[in-house]
């Protein structure tokens, strides 16, 4: 299985330079990327099964110890969030391909391997178990994003890229003082490690790092007062394109700041995320009721939503986690097939403005559902997977006795909903016989087109609607990663456990694993089955994974 | 740790951070640069005391600096040097395409500051 984990970050990276080779012959281009994608997918799938039966998988890459090297950590709340986003880039990919076939889409030539790349950075992002490949999959994932942004040239483009960039590049600055900083003090950057350490620090500097990274992960998750760069760059960006960046990037930023800041124990910080929670779901949201675009509400709502997951990782209980856990994993599908439903409107009437369009839903039914079901998730009501994740937070916030945020969180549904509605009286309302006027530009979608990208709606509203179905398993998926977060022993336990077993093979000699097993007798045992079940994989991918050192370093 | 090079790495980052809020392109570009060489050297500086090349065969781990950070900052340099690279690409399609070398008024601003005026 440690194989599995491994591949779902080199298949991606080795893949996208492969397609950056014939980036111009479109039939063997597009078949390497959508084979990538549907293998990391199934490999996402089969890895959250196995975890969610036998427990968590860490892969030691090249069999370092992981005081030096690279771990990669395939817990319950990795796999989770893993399996949705690959199922989401790949439903992206798939309807990337319809739309070229017909309307003026991005430049497929970019998009294949950038996706790819892209993919990497956010699977490393999400099983690294060190703070620096962090880093460096925040880059990757990052640089990746730049690219896919601004690669038409377009006016508009490079002026809001250019902030993008400049603010996503300060905040990668900040990271790496953040990172000497902690060394520092703790004298490793393994996540594991430092859950360890950090809580045996003294106050000032404890607090420091949990500001400083909070600011960090704030900046990448578009938290409250770090979030101007985003309702501004991603409206620029073709459409499938934003419709990537709105499901994940934002929400890889919250998930490493759950994975940090529970892992750490950094409980005192919970009533500063507490505020900046309800601040970002207000500010978003009234910033979405404000604009007459689209895709500029729809961004503006990214923000919003941001601040629930904040308010579950604030509350720092396990049912709030849980919830917050829930949250992302509702809010990856659904953020996406919203701006799916944009691209449809735009490859339809030729804009995303409010003004211009209307009458859709006469005109185009089909657009119209593709819009309705994801929106009414989005504002929480009942039968859909939204109502699922902010009844979760809810009953968290309350049984934490946190009224203020509760009723923040609830003002900021309704609002979400009122400024759901303009879209809906803008877009979809309306008499159908005004298109004369905005009939411009990208109406020329062939027939096959259309179809592929109407299955990949679709299926994407499937997995939205999957999400609320298979609510119960997912709940208590959540509650278990939650539970693996706040406790932190048994994380450690099993980071640790297998620098016992990995030596081995590699003739290692490892005076420090008795130090650390010690303290730790139950997490040993838990993790051991794992270990002795295959041994001989552990050996093979250690030599395999000593690529992924050297191809990173060199880029 | 040195206190030189704490100064010295406060001044770099102080420079930096001064010409990334620049409104001139071409000074952004210099001062992430500045920024990236700042944090390298912090990361040095977390290392501990310096030493030996840690190389092996040729000094003894009691006397070498400590390798970690040297790994890390390489790693770092390189991606710093690969995005300094690409913000000079866009700073340029950005003077090509308004002429000149300024960061643009944002049109959302600009709308509010009409509205404002108006009102």
């Amino acid at each position: 299985m440690s194989a599995v984990v491994a591949l779902m970050v080199l298949v991606p990276l080795a893949c996208s330079m492969v397609t950056l080779g014939f980036r111009r012959q479109e039939i063997p281009r597009d078949v390497v990327t959508l084979g990538a994608l549907i293998s990391v997918t199934v490999m996402s799938i089969v890895l959250l099964a196995h975890v969610e039966r036998n427990g968590s998988v860490v892969v030691r890459a090249g069999g370092w110890d992981p005081e030096l090297g690279i771990v990669l950590v395939a817990d319950m709340f990795a796999v989770l969030v893993l399996a949705v986003a690959m199922v989401t880039i790949t439903l992206v990919e798939i309807f990337a391909i319809g739309q070229r076939r017909g309307a003026s889409g991005a430049d497929p030539t970019v998009v294949g391997p950038m996706l790819l790349m892209l993919t990497g950075g956010v699977s490393l992002s999400i099983l690294t178990g060190d703070l620096f490949t962090l880093f460096v999959a925040f880059e990757l994932m990052l640089v990746a994003s730049y690219v896919l942004l601004t690669h038409q040239g377009r006016a508009g483009q490079v002026r809001s890229g250019m902030t993008y960039v400049v603010i996503n590049l300060f905040a990668s600055t900040l990271f790496l003082f953040g990172l000497a900083f902690v060394y520092a003090a703790t004298g490793t950057v393994n996540i594991a490690l430092l859950a360890d350490r950090i809580p045996e620090l003294d106050d000032p500097v404890r607090w420091g790092i949990g500001l400083w990274f909070l600011v960090v992960f704030g900046t990448k998750a578009a938290m409250f007062p770090l979030f101007s760069w985003l309702p501004d760059s991603y409206p620029t960006a073709p459409t499938t394109i934003t419709a990537v960046f709105a499901g994940l990037l934002t929400k890889i930023g919250v998930y490493v700041m759950i994975r940090f800041h529970t892992l750490t124990g950094m409980d005192d910080l919970g009533p500063i995320i507490l505020v900046l929670a309800g601040l970002t779901m207000i500010v978003g949201v009234a910033g979405a009721l404000a604009q007459d675009d689209m895709k500029r509400i729809l961004s503006f709502h990214i923000v919003s939503q941001i601040g629930y997951m904040l308010m579950g990782l604030g509350l720092f209980s396990v049912a709030g986690i849980a919830g917050a856990i829930v949250f992302v994993v509702h809010q990856i599908p659904v953020k996406t097939v919203l701006f799916l439903a944009g691209a449809h409107v735009e490859s339809e009437r030729g804009t995303s403005s409010l003004g211009a369009t209307g009458g859709l839903m006469a005109k185009k039914p089909f657009i119209a559902a593709a819009f309705a079901i994801p929106a009414l998730s989005l504002a929480g009501l009942p039968p859909f997977s939204g109502f699922v994740a902010k009844l979760s937070l809810i009953d968290a916030g309350i049984s934490a006795s946190s009224t203020v945020i509760v009723v923040v969180a609830l003002v900021g549904s309704v609002l979400t909903l009122l400024s759901m509605v303009k879209i809906w009286l803008g877009v979809f309302w309306g008499s159908a016989d005004d298109e004369v006027r905005s009939g411009s530009g990208a109406v020329t979608s062939t027939r096959g087109g259309s179809a592929t990208m109407a299955f990949a709606t679709t299926t994407m509203i499937a997995v939205t609607l999957a999400v609320a179905v298979f609510s119960g398993p997912l709940v208590t998926m959540s509650t278990r990663a939650a539970n693996e977060l706040l406790d932190g022993d048994g994380y450690v336990a099993q980071v640790m456990a297998t620098s016992d077993a990995a030596p081995e093979p590699d003739g290692d000699t490892a005076p420090e694993p008795d130090a650390d097993a010690a303290p730790e007798p139950d997490g040993d045992v838990e993790a051991a089955p794992d270990v002795e079940a295959d041994p001989g994989v552990v050996t093979d991918d250690a030599t395999g994974t000593v690529d992924v050192v050297d191809d990173r370093s060199g880029r | 740790m040195s206190i030189t090079l704490l100064i010295v790495t406060g001044a770099l980052a102080a420079i930096g951070i001064y010409l990334a809020t620049s409104r001139v392109l071409s000074r952004i570009v210099l001062g992430f640069a500045l920024l990236g060489h700042a944090a390298v050297l912090a990361l040095l500086t977390a290392g501990g005391p310096s030493g030996d090349p840690p190389l092996a065969g040729r000094s003894t781990p009691e006397e070498s600096a400590n390798p970690l950070p040297q790994a890390l900052a390489l790693t770092a340099i390189v991606i710093s040097f690969g995005l300094t690279l690409f913000l000079l690409a866009l700073a340029r399609r950005s003077q090509m395409l308004s002429g000149d070398d300024l960061v643009e008024d944002d049109l959302e601003d600009r709308r509010i500051a009409a509205r404002s005026d108006d009102s």
